[in-house]
């Protein structure tokens, strides 16, 4: 076993032995949230498939370095060689300038396509229009004359969120569909879902808006034909709150 | 401070002067005082020509002090001395260099043209903004422990954040760099200062002022600290209360040291290499300084203006941002990242620097791919005014930006993967010595590596478009610029104090830093990650209860974090005050500025030094990077082991001294 105590050896060794084991890890731990939309499951693997390189090159960084520490570390401060003088080595330059150049256009085609297929137009696809304000949401059904502060939304029907805001740059997120667009004041930004999975979830804010950022939070609810137009016949007949979201907490500084 | 009274720094005193009108804290005050007059004067006195209700107004009189004071104060402490008295057509104070070096502790609270006071005033500076920052942080992490509402109101939260980023980007890691850069720069291209050392000393000035502004906004009545992140995003800013304008000013008096610095660094090395040091034989943390310097002269006027553009929405109603008056509101982000994203690099690349003379010197041998090193730097200068809009992928920006930014923004890890394989083949059969310095070197290439990765997924768009203000882009930006920037910048500190303070560090208490920091780090920033993937937005004082339990470990890992720092700090005083007596190149190093004494001479060499070789030829028979003055014949610097080298540097910077007085 005398080639297992050459340094390249061992670098080799512990890069695969690291990558296996965060590439155990990418492939088993549910890192997001359940998926819920046609938009996770790209999203999700391109994101695996990332993370699984991104194992790989870290753990070829630390086995150089850790093994690099251990063969060729200074014994003794008496010790005052100096290393060899390699200047550099051009063959291997041009590699690690080209493999990872390569890689990484690789990753960017990949992005590409995936961003392609989550944005698809589908066909009969509904629009509903969300209007962001600090510090509540509200959505707008013009199909069923509907306006609502919950977001029902049937499975399996494709949806374009038009979004806007009335007073500062809000963000439209719900994690478990993996997609999310700012909402800006002054103009109509959109975002395409297609919810796949019945379930409630919550819409949540990314975009710094003020005191009641934390907490402009609006119900998602993802449900069959049926229970949405129940749900809609609610609204109409006015049993169910027109608009939702938080009351906007009032600070001692609070924003106009 | 007994340690910079030795005689290597003594300047010749200066004659007895009036205190009252000399430059100094005494006459600071009063004219200070006297502009708060002027500024209040004027504001109300414009308000009683136009007839304006009520005539005193506090938001008014505020802003023009905030503008007008520092600049009152700067002509007062001595900022504009020189050039006042030439503007005027008084004879103007010949420079006889008494205000040079530093006689004891209260010479770093003047105005000083040396560069080495000055290096030495930016670092403290910046370290003393980083505890002010730090300790925000701390408080962050305490209110995050839990769900709900424990220590901190939202918008003193929300204040929290914005101050705690705005100092540790704008009074911390770009001035620390420009702070170590301006001591040991001139010294390694082998000129006894900057170029400008009037303009080095008021762009120093200009930054207490910036951080006294950006902390001091928590005194705002009815307003609290700026609370709208240190990317002060339209229209909140344009909306926000007094408390923003101290940002949207305290910016200015940042970046315009900022500019300032980078143009003196840029003809300092341009103009001020010593005979022989040609671009291809310079340190390659000249190299790093002289790409970010580029950066920030091209960069920084578009935060800037930015910054102005709010002010003047904000004061003068301009309505840039406003859209029911037809403003642009994803304009504001466009200028703002033009700047910003350059920044990371302003920000990144001295840091490059320092890890590569690190690296090299403990080592014991040469920077891999040397040239190669120094255009990566080049390549990332030139890309990194491309990548702007990646911060924008889910802003409603148009569409077609999205797939180039991406492009480029990936591309970008070529140059700098480049570098962190060449500074691994510099350390393979190598003779490493594992010092403190080169531990915060290791750290941060493992570190760095793990937040540049991180930033590929981000770059992806599909991913970015989930992950977007989550606290996985926390996890990021603090993996970048922690265990990016700040571990460099440890780096850096540990590896110059000894040349710097003339003293050693204590190397245990060093090492301990280093573990408690690199744990801490991991255990505070790891778990961001999986929260923001998971689901959690950043910039909320409150969050759901499934977020919990990694809270608390980020909160846990965040007081480790705090204990870390109060052991360098101990370590830096108390070392500073009492520890050994450092030699001239206790690393037997190459690069110029530790072929003097620790701390160099007044004037940093007796004669210019000419340089006949690369800086980092370790084991190369024969190899010298310069000839010092004197030993022309008998030592060429390098030659062996070094050290005697460095001693007979050191009787020259003695010698030097002696002569002079």
């Amino acid at each position: 076993m005398k080639h297992l105590r050459n340094p390249f050896v061992q670098v080799g060794l512990w890069t695969a032995a690291i990558t296996a084991v965060v590439g155990v890890l990418v492939w088993t731990v549910p890192w997001e949230p359940e998926s819920a939309s046609t938009a996770a499951g790209p999203i999700d693997t391109l994101y695996d498939v990332l993370a699984l390189i991104s194992a790989f090159v870290l753990a070829l960084v630390t086995s150089i370095l850790l093994v690099a520490v251990v063969h060729f570390r200074k014994r003794s401060p008496d010790d005052l060689r100096d290393g060899e003088p390699i200047h550099g080595h051009t063959r291997l330059e041009v590699v690690w300038t080209t493999i990872p150049a390569l890689l990484m256009v690789g990753a960017a085609v990949y992005s590409g396509l995936v961003l392609a297929d989550i944005e698809e137009s589908k066909a009969d696809t509904q629009t509903i229009r969300v209007t962001g304000e600090q510090f509540a949401w509200t959505f707008e059904y013009p199909d069923q004359d509907l306006r609502s502060g919950a977001l029902h939304l049937v499975e399996d029907q494709p949806y374009q969120f038009k979004i806007t805001a009335k007073d500062v740059i809000h963000s439209f997120w719900v994690p478990q569909f993996r997609m999310k667009k700012d909402a800006v004041p002054g103009m109509t930004t959109d975002v395409r879902v297609t919810p796949t999975r019945k379930g409630e979830y919550t819409l949540v804010c990314t975009e710094l808006c003020g005191l009641g950022h934390s907490t402009m939070r609006a119900p998602v609810v993802v449900q069959d034909q049926a229970g949405f137009d129940r749900w809609a016949e609610r609204v109409k007949a006015g049993q169910e709150p027109q608009a939702g979201g938080v009351v906007p907490q009032q600070g001692s500084g609070g924003q106009p | 401070m007994a340690a910079v009274t030795t005689a290597v720094h003594a300047p010749p005193r200066p004659g007895p002067r009036n205190r009252l009108t000399a430059p100094g804290w005494i006459r600071a005050a009063w004219v200070s005082l006297a502009g708060a007059a002027f500024c209040f004067g004027l504001v109300v006195g414009l308000r009683a020509i136009q007839n304006y209700e009520p005539l005193i107004d506090g938001n008014a009189i505020v802003t023009v002090m905030l503008i007008g004071v520092p600049l009152f104060f700067l002509v007062g402490i001595g900022g504009f001395d020189y050039w006042g008295r030439w503007m005027i057509g008084r004879p103007t104070q010949p420079e006889d260099h008494s205000d040079h070096g530093a006689r004891s502790w209260k010479d770093y609270f003047r105005v000083n043209t040396d560069h080495k006071v000055i290096g030495i005033q930016y670092t403290v500076t910046a370290l003393f903004f980083l505890l002010v920052g730090g300790a925000m942080a701390e408080v962050i992490r305490a209110e995050l422990a839990q769900p709900g509402q424990q220590v901190v109101d939202p918008n003193t939260y929300n204040g929290l954040f914005s101050v705690h980023a705005s100092l540790m980007i704008f009074l911390v890691i770009i001035p620390i760099f420009a702070g170590l850069a301006n001591y040991v720069l001139p010294l390694m291209i082998g000129a006894p200062d900057m170029a400008f050392p009037r303009l080095n000393a008021l762009s120093y000035w200009l930054l207490p002022v910036a951080g006294v502004m950006m902390t001091a906004s928590f005194l705002v009545p009815d307003s609290g600290a700026f609370n709208t992140g240190w990317t002060a995003y339209a229209p909140l800013s344009t909306d926000a209360p007094l408390g923003q304008n101290f940002f949207t000013i305290g910016v200015q008096f940042a970046g315009t040291s900022s500019i300032m610095t980078a143009l003196n660094f840029i003809v300092t090395i341009i103009t001020m290499r010593a005979p022989g040091m040609t671009f291809w034989r310079m340190p390659l943390l000249v190299w790093a300084n002289f790409t970010t310097s580029l950066l920030v002269v091209i960069a920084t006027p578009f935060v800037a203006g930015s910054q102005f553009l709010v002010l003047i929405d904000r004061a003068l109603h301009a309505n840039f941002f406003d859209a029911a008056q037809g403003g642009d509101i994803i304009s504001y982000q466009h200028i703002f990242w033009f700047y910003s994203h350059p920044a990371v690099y302003i920000m990144m690349l001295p840091g490059f620097g320092i890890i590569s003379e690190i690296i090299s010197t403990k080592s014991r041998k040469p920077v891999f791919g040397y040239r190669l090193m120094a255009l990566s730097l080049l390549a990332i200068l030139v890309l990194g005014f491309t990548v702007w809009a990646h911060h924008m992928f889910v802003s409603g920006m148009w569409n077609w930006l999205r797939v180039p930014m991406m492009i480029t923004t990936m591309l970008i890890a070529v140059p700098t993967g480049i570098k962190i394989f060449s500074w691994l083949a510099t350390l393979w059969k190598g003779v490493l010595e594992m010092s403190t310095p080169m531990l915060f070197a290791l750290g941060f290439i493992s570190m760095f590596t793990l937040g540049g990765i991180s930033g590929i997924m981000l770059a992806a768009i599909p991913v970015d478009i989930h992950t977007s203000d989550s606290y996985f882009v926390v996890a990021h930006i603090h993996y970048v610029l922690f265990g990016g920037s700040m571990f460099t910048i440890f780096a850096g500190i540990y590896y110059w104090f000894p040349k710097m303070t003339g003293r050693m560090f204590d190397e245990r208490l060093g090492k301990l830093h280093f573990w408690m920091t690199f744990v801490g780090f991991n255990v505070t920033f790891g778990p961001m990650h999986w929260l923001g993937l998971e689901g959690m937005p950043r910039r909320v004082a409150d969050y759901a209860d499934k977020f919990a339990a990694w809270n608390l470990v980020s909160s846990i890992g965040a007081f480790l974090l705090g204990a870390a720092t109060l052991v360098f700090v101990y370590n830096f005083i108390a070392s500073w005050a009492g520890g050994p007596r450092a030699p001239g190149n206790p690393w037997r190093a190459r690069t110029l500025e530790w072929q003097v004494s620790s701390p160099p001479p007044i004037f940093n060499f007796d004669e210019i030094p000419q340089v006949v070789g690369g800086p980092y030829e370790y084991g190369v028979p024969g190899s010298v990077h310069a000839v010092l003055n004197g030993d022309r014949e008998k030592v060429a610097v390098g030659a062996d082991g070094n050290g005697q080298a460095a001693h007979a540097a050191e009787g020259n910077g003695n010698g030097a001294e002696t002569r002079r007085e």
